[in-house]
């Protein structure tokens, strides 16, 4: 048992991460946003400060993200302020983000309006053009796949049908790419598009024209923590030498570099654009661990083992005594074995999503890491409880009898005869436990935890399998060392007295 | 050398119900050898375990030593008697040398204190010493037999409690045993309770025998006491049961 214990200790300890902090660019997880905050980072390097990106998700994980520090500076969309972050438009925009410490820059120059999208063949041989001719009976049936963030804002889906009094009723929730491709393979026939994609070209798509003016403008702004202003001015006034410089037609030739069929690196992508645009060229070989393959494996395994030896610890040590519990008194045992099996019933990604409301309430701080964390331990306590459980009523009663006709008191017991009799099955669990986690761990993608399922989401998101790979074969492979060790440590306890 | 003694007053144990000892009253004799008998279920294995607390009466009170067995003196009656099982009931993640110093290594004893009662004890029990460091599981059942006993020893208690100890060897291993046994708790003069449901095995070993049936003590005495003047006829069958060869006479 101590060999074990020690090699914990040493995986947590050395799980602790460096403190120095860099200024961070957060991102929503699309082309144009990475393509933007991949410019933001090389300003800000540029300016002599370490700098790094950090994917997030839709708009209130940003939001949030940027309220409370984890990040410094996003690029956001007018319309989404007035309309989404704030429940009702502020008179005075620029005082309202200075309520939360945040302030704005002046627009970069293009918008991305919300439009919908549809192939021109089937626009043509139904004879749509505009938002308004979706109005009509005969194109009720028309088939529709919409991001769930469109389908639940009061200012896509529900406020649009409601403008043109649409008739549409056959709505599916998708990811933005998948969408498109869906588009194109006639899957289904409209999608909501952002005036700016570069799929738009790529798969020559007609954008219907919102003749009914329901679409706000969404231009591109910086949103920044005030007190990065004071921190870092030089990289405030770098980021606002974007203002006015990007063009739409350049960023949507931007966005389908990155997502055409060449797939060009957006960090290469927004390093070219700064060069000819404002004549920057950022230090090349600063925070080079990202850019090799190596590295960046690297890096996400870091990231997973954070992830999962915390959560793991942190199960063992609450898990084993819930085990004993159980098997000392039945009844409790039972309220115990089926609180953690209904844990373990609940679906992985809902249970991770959970965690974020909870974790917000319990620490101020709702997402990456901690919620992820919070989650996997959840998630392992039961393959541990129930093992413990089984191990120590598995003990012939004649074995029991004799530790206590010794003399032993029931804790001496435990530790000196129960437990290390239970000790094959409970590192069983544990093993059970860790393998798991592993796999669910890269579910902490959807909630900007890092790890190996940062790139596992980010190729769906591109359709890019190399990048989905990157991902997962590091992920089973961490499994199946995992799985090994354990059966060494196995060995090793069953072998020893 | 001497033990310490039992008594049992009025004492009942009821499970699921239904009676399983007693009322009953019985006193056991200090350093003296016991040995319940009687057919299964007759409520003998019941009774050595209420004598160490490992249950509890429904009525009636258990003395060892002139104080009363409950929760509470449990345990320090545990630590004055020793207590084996058939098979020995020896813990199979620890060698013979880890089952018998289990406890005095709980109680914080030095190893050299360990060692020198270990001397003693292999050398009682004649126990291999190349043995000590071997696992249960590659023991033979004799010798299974006397790590529990060694187990039973190793705080030099005061009584003894064997609950069928003999009934999973081989008749010659078992034959031997007995031998050495009965010479030990001679060398020792412990008080010993044992329980067994051979009659020949009882009668070798008895100093007093007591026969249960149905929770009951049907009669008690020497052994020849019950073979010449049993008290009803389920003694007479009890005792005719128990075939010897048919040598002649």
């Amino acid at each position: 048992m101590t060999r074990y214990w020690i090699l914990f200790l040493g995986l947590l300890a050395g799980c602790s991460g460096p403190v120095n902090k860099p200024v961070v660019i957060g991102d929503k997880k699309f082309t144009e946003s990475i393509i933007l905050a991949e410019m933001g980072v090389q300003l800000a390097r540029s300016s002599g400060v370490k700098a790094r990106r950090e994917d997030l998700g839709g708009t209130p994980a940003v939001w949030l993200a940027l309220t409370q520090g984890d990040i410094d500076a996003y690029v956001e969309y007018t319309g989404t302020i007035t309309r989404e972050i704030f429940p009702t438009e502020p008179p005075d925009l620029a005082a309202a983000l200075a309520a939360h410490g945040v302030r704005m820059s002046k627009p970069l120059g293009f918008r991305n309006n919300y439009a919908l999208g549809m192939r021109k063949d089937v626009a043509a041989a139904k004879s749509i053009t505009k938002i308004s001719d979706l109005a009509r009976p005969d194109l009720a049936d028309l088939r529709c796949g919409f991001i769930p963030e469109f389908v639940d804002r009061a200012d896509g889906w529900p406020g649009l049908k409601k403008r043109y009094a649409l008739p549409q009723g056959n709505v599916q929730t998708m990811v933005h790419t998948l969408a498109y491709r869906a588009v194109a393979e006639r899957a289904i026939d409209v999608t909501e598009v952002y005036t700016t994609d570069g799929e738009i070209a790529q798969y020559d798509l007609l954008v219907l024209e919102d003749d009914g003016h329901f679409f706000p403008a969404y231009e591109a702004v910086w949103l920044y923590r005030a007190d990065l202003e004071e921190r870092h001015p030089a990289v405030v006034e770098q980021l606002r030498r974007l203002e006015g410089h990007i063009a739409e037609v350049e960023m949507r030739r931007m966005n389908s570099r990155a997502q055409g069929d060449q797939k060009e690196d957006e960090r290469k992508i927004a390093s070219e654009f700064l060069s000819y645009a404002l004549g920057v060229t950022p230090p090349t070989a600063a925070e080079s661990t990202d850019d090799t393959l190596a590295g960046r494996v690297l890096q996400t395994t870091y990231e997973h083992l954070q992830l999962v030896v915390p959560s793991l610890f942190a199960a063992t040590l609450v898990a084993v005594p819930l085990g004993v519990v159980a098997a000392r008194r039945p009844t409790l045992g039972k309220v115990v074995l089926a609180t953690t099996g209904v844990l373990q019933t609940i679906p992985s990604l809902a249970l991770l999503l959970f965690m974020i409301p909870v974790m917000m309430a319990l620490i101020g701080k709702g997402i990456g890491a901690p919620p992820a964390i919070a989650a996997l331990f959840l998630y392992s306590l039961l393959p541990i409880v129930r093992n413990t459980h089984t191990g120590l009523t598995g003990i012939p009663a004649s074995l029991r009898e004799s530790a206590v006709a010794l003399g032993l008191p029931p804790w001496a017991a435990l530790w000196r005869v129960e437990l290390p009799l239970a000790a094959p099955t409970i590192l069983a669990g544990i093993r059970t436990a860790a393998v798991i986690n592993v796999g669910t761990a890269t579910l902490g993608g959807f909630m900007w935890a890092g790890g190996s399922g940062r790139p596992i989401l980010r190729g769906i998101d591109k359709f890019d399998l190399p990048l989905m790979l990157e991902g997962a074969i590091p992920a089973a492979l961490l499994a199946l060392a995992i799985e090994t060790l354990f059966g060494l440590v196995e060995r090793v306890v069953t072998r020893r007295g | 050398m001497s033990g310490a003694a039992f008594a049992l007053d009025g004492v009942t144990k009821v499970y699921a119900g239904r009676p399983a000892l007693g009322p009953l009253t019985l006193d056991v004799p200090p350093s003296r050898t016991t040995v319940l008998i009687g057919p299964s279920g007759c409520g003998k294995s019941t009774l050595l375990r209420l004598l160490i607390g490992l249950i509890e009466p429904d009525a009636g009170s258990v003395m060892f030593d002139g104080t009363p067995v409950t929760p509470v003196t449990a345990r320090a009656v545990r630590l004055r008697t020793g207590y084996v099982i058939q098979d020995g009931g020896l813990f199979p993640h620890l060698t013979a040398r880890g089952n018998v110093t289990l406890m005095a290594r709980h109680l914080g004893w030095d190893q050299s204190r360990i060692d020198s009662r270990i001397q003693e004890l292999i050398e009682l029990t004649r126990f291999p010493a190349d043995g000590l460091d071997r696992r249960p599981q590659h023991l033979s059942g004799g010798q299974r037999q006397r790590v529990g006993l060694m187990r039973a020893l190793m705080l030099n208690p005061d009584a003894l409690l064997f609950d069928e100890p003999l009934g999973a060897l081989d008749p010659l291993v078992r034959a031997d045993l007995q031998v050495e046994l009965r010479e030990v708790f001679r060398t020792l003069g412990k008080t010993v309770v044992l329980v067994t449901h051979d009659l020949g095995e009882a009668a070798y070993f008895a100093d007093h025998l007591v026969l249960l049936r149905d929770g009951q003590i049907v009669q008690q005495g020497s052994p020849a006491d019950l073979w010449r003047r049993p008290a009803d006829p389920f003694v007479t069958r009890f005792v005719q049961a128990q075939r010897g060869p048919e040598v002649p006479a």
